[in-house]
């Protein structure tokens, strides 16, 4: 079974494939804004993730970008619980989870965890790094005390710190070290699933080639499925195997990474790339960026239609829905780009001269 | 002559653990309408070079030593008033953080004609005059309407633009820009580069860009200046230094980044993390992380010296030249193959 198959089905809400680890099925998460303090009434909502659906397989790296506010933090919060979802359905490993309670969530967290952005605010500065990692282990009762320790310095030397630092506190680390520690907390209790939020933005350039070198050492040594949440598409497109991008709480565009990078279909992910300054002089010279206009709409009262539309050089009134383009390929846009890369002229004539919707997109 | 001169510039602080040498003798110049690139992990001193030359470091636990010339007038020495009408006037600075460098209780009008009016005696008429051609200019809509707005209705990338505004808006002769689009996403980082692009075209004003992004150097810069440790390791034109780059970290630097032109399996990781500035490593101070480290390089300095390529890009580095050619003519294989 294809790529393109697998998440065909998964859009179209067919039982899903024994190799897909996670499937998150028309996913939505609204934030209620209340008005008054005592009679609170519900006056809108901050629609941070909308319709979201996509497939994971097991040992597979899915990346997921998009700009700040673009709603990919919060899917990440939902997919291992740590929010309510407000519709739609996320099964992991065979499992519906959506209506899990917290005591029946609590053995399904040893199979997913998660790394967090900021390696100075996710460690507690009052504890050791020992209790840091080992706390997991100890939350799910695996092994004694003597256990514990022994698997902490075991984890401490598979990500790269000395296992002697294991009476150390977090201040005592850098931030590269400090995240090798959040990398040791999340592997402790032997997940299938890891949910990397933003991992390396907040490392300098040396240190983050470090810690991606690390998670790929550790997917390859442990079979780690990831998704790897970035709003570098650089870092993303080095890690992934398939890349997810998000604009306003919607899918935009998935495909494997070298299709996505080398053909892209939706004009924002067109944007988004040629937006990536690129080290090297002469080619940046040569190239004519894509600038958007604008900022991100706001979620609370997204733009009608295709939410990209107000930012794009050529759009319809009418909402996208995910068309393929093959091999797992799917994109939210009438007017694909028909090659890449394009100048912005050609982006905003775009479309007319052929038909708008490629063949295949019209059967489904 | 240059507009600004720095010689051997030295800055230290004394702290409660001991005296931290953030910057060991940094020397530089900038043409007019020139931009220069300083790139630099956290802590390298590259921002703290730049407050120095404003004269913005706290005066209570600051060593410094060295000149800064601008205009021929060495900052270090001047006066506080003297350097008070020089800074926002001839020489303004655009920070990382717009969020924070905004004054929150104020409307983004009043802050503009502020500055304005702390250099020229002009009325509040004329300033707002000049604060809406700003806004105008940076590309903020309905510029009118929104003098009287506060900075928390705009969003980060707007903000960034009002910063510009504010910066400009006294047609500075040099703009410091201290990572000023690294809070940004990357298509607001686009419009602020391409947005500071045009208006130096327009202004004329010579650019300083402190950055530890690669690809934001590459695409701005003229020059570029490469510091680690408080030292400069690196010093040549742009093409130059993408091209032929001379010093291992440099290397390490180019080869630990991801990119979206080229296909690397795995990254070149620089082993370790930067020395403290407390107590730096004696020789070069990247020999702790250096794979060409040689017995030399842990005792001895080496100098910022011209390549024997090139007698305009200087380098301190003990290897030889024969190496340095090896390395950088593989890394550029490596890293440019798919992008050819």
């Amino acid at each position: 079974m294809n790529e393109q198959q697998a998440t065909a089905m998964s859009m179209n809400d067919r039982p899903q494939e024994s190799d897909d680890l996670l499937v998150v099925e028309d996913v939505q998460k609204y934030f209620p804004i209340t008005r008054g303090i005592i009679f609170q009434k519900q006056i809108g909502a901050v629609q941070a993730v909308d319709g979201v659906s996509f497939s994971v397989k097991q040992g597979e790296t899915l990346g997921i970008v998009g700009e700040s506010g673009c709603g990919k933090s919060t899917l990440a919060r939902c997919i291992v619980k740590l929010l309510e979802v407000t519709g739609g359905r996320i099964q992991f490993d065979g499992r519906d989870i959506t209506k899990l309670s917290r005591v029946k969530m609590r053995p399904m967290r040893r199979e997913m965890t998660m790394i967090f952005q900021d390696p100075y605010a996710s460690l507690n500065p009052r504890k050791r790094v020992g209790f840091i990692v080992g706390e997991p282990l100890e939350v799910h009762g695996l092994g004694t005390a003597a256990e514990i320790k022994r698997r902490v310095q075991e984890l401490l030397e598979v990500v790269g710190l000395n296992p002697e630092h294991y009476n150390r506190f977090p201040h005592e680390f850098s931030g590269g070290q400090r995240q090798r520690i959040g990398v040791a907390r999340a592997l402790a209790v032997n997940p299938k699933l890891i949910v990397c939020d933003e991992p390396v933005s907040a490392l300098d350039v040396s240190v983050q080639a470090q810690i991606l070198n690390l998670l790929k050492d550790l997917q390859d040594d442990f079979g780690l499925t990831y998704i790897f949440i970035a709003h570098d598409l650089n870092v993303v497109r080095h890690i992934s195997d398939r890349v997810l991008v998000m604009y306003l709480g919607k899918v935009a565009e998935v495909a494997s990474r070298d299709v996505l990078y080398k053909e892209p279909k939706h004009p924002y992910t067109g944007a988004l790339m040629s937006a990536v300054p690129i080290p090297n002089p002469e080619l940046g010279r040569k190239r004519e960026p894509i600038v958007l206009e604008g900022d991100v709409p706001s979620p609370v009262n997204p733009p009608s239609g295709c939410r990209f539309h107000p930012r794009c050089p050529r759009f319809d009134v009418e909402e996208p829905p995910l068309y393929p383009f093959g091999a797992g390929h799917v994109a939210a846009c009438h007017y694909p780009l028909e090659r890449w890369p394009m100048t912005p002229d050609e982006i905003r004539r775009r479309g007319t001269a052929q038909a708008p919707v490629p063949e295949q997109a019209l059967q489904t | 002559m240059a507009l600004l001169e720095v010689n051997d510039l030295h800055t230290s602080f004394a702290t409660d653990d001991g005296i931290v040498r953030a910057v060991e003798g940094v020397s530089f110049t900038v043409e007019k309408g020139q931009t220069l690139g300083i790139v630099g992990e956290s802590g390298c001193g590259k921002s703290v070079t730049c407050l120095t030359i404003m004269g913005l470091n706290p005066k209570r636990n600051t060593i410094t030593s060295g000149e800064a010339l601008w205009k021929g007038k060495n900052l270090l020495t001047a006066k506080p008033r003297a350097l008070r009408e020089i800074r926002g006037a001839e020489i303004s600075m655009i920070f990382q953080d717009p969020m924070t460098s905004l004054n929150p209780v104020h409307t983004i009008g009043k802050q503009l004609i502020e500055a304005v009016q702390l250099h020229r005696d002009v009325t509040t008429r004329a300033a707002r005059a000049r604060a809406r051609e700003l806004l105008k200019a940076v590309g903020i809509p309905r510029a009118d309407a929104r003098m009287d707005d506060y900075p928390h209705q705009f969003s980060g990338g707007m903000r960034q633009r009002v910063m510009i505004a504010m910066a400009l808006i006294n047609d500075p002769d040099l703009l410091i820009a201290d990572e000023p689009t690294t809070a940004l996403d990357v298509t607001t980082q686009a419009q602020i580069l391409t947005l500071m692009k045009r208006l130096q075209e327009e202004f004329g004003s010579a650019i300083m860009m402190i950055t530890h992004d690669l690809g934001v150097v590459a695409e701005v810069a003229d020059d570029v200046l490469v510091m680690y440790a408080a030292n400069v390791v690196e010093q040549a034109d742009v093409d130059d230094l993408f091209n032929r780059p001379q010093h291992p970290y440099t290397w390490g630097l180019m080869g630990s980044l991801p990119r979206l032109e080229a296909d690397l399996e795995r990254l070149t990781q620089i082993p370790g993390q930067p020395p403290s500035l407390l107590r730096p490593p004696a020789g070069c101070r990247f020999h702790p992380r250096c794979p060409h480290v040689m017995e030399v390089c842990k005792t001895t300095v080496p100098p910022l010296a011209p390549s024997e390529r090139d007698a305009a890009h200087l380098q301190a580095c003990h290897l030889d030249q024969e190496t340095k050619d090896r390395e950088a003519a593989k890394l550029i294989e490596a890293t440019m193959a798919e992008a050819r």
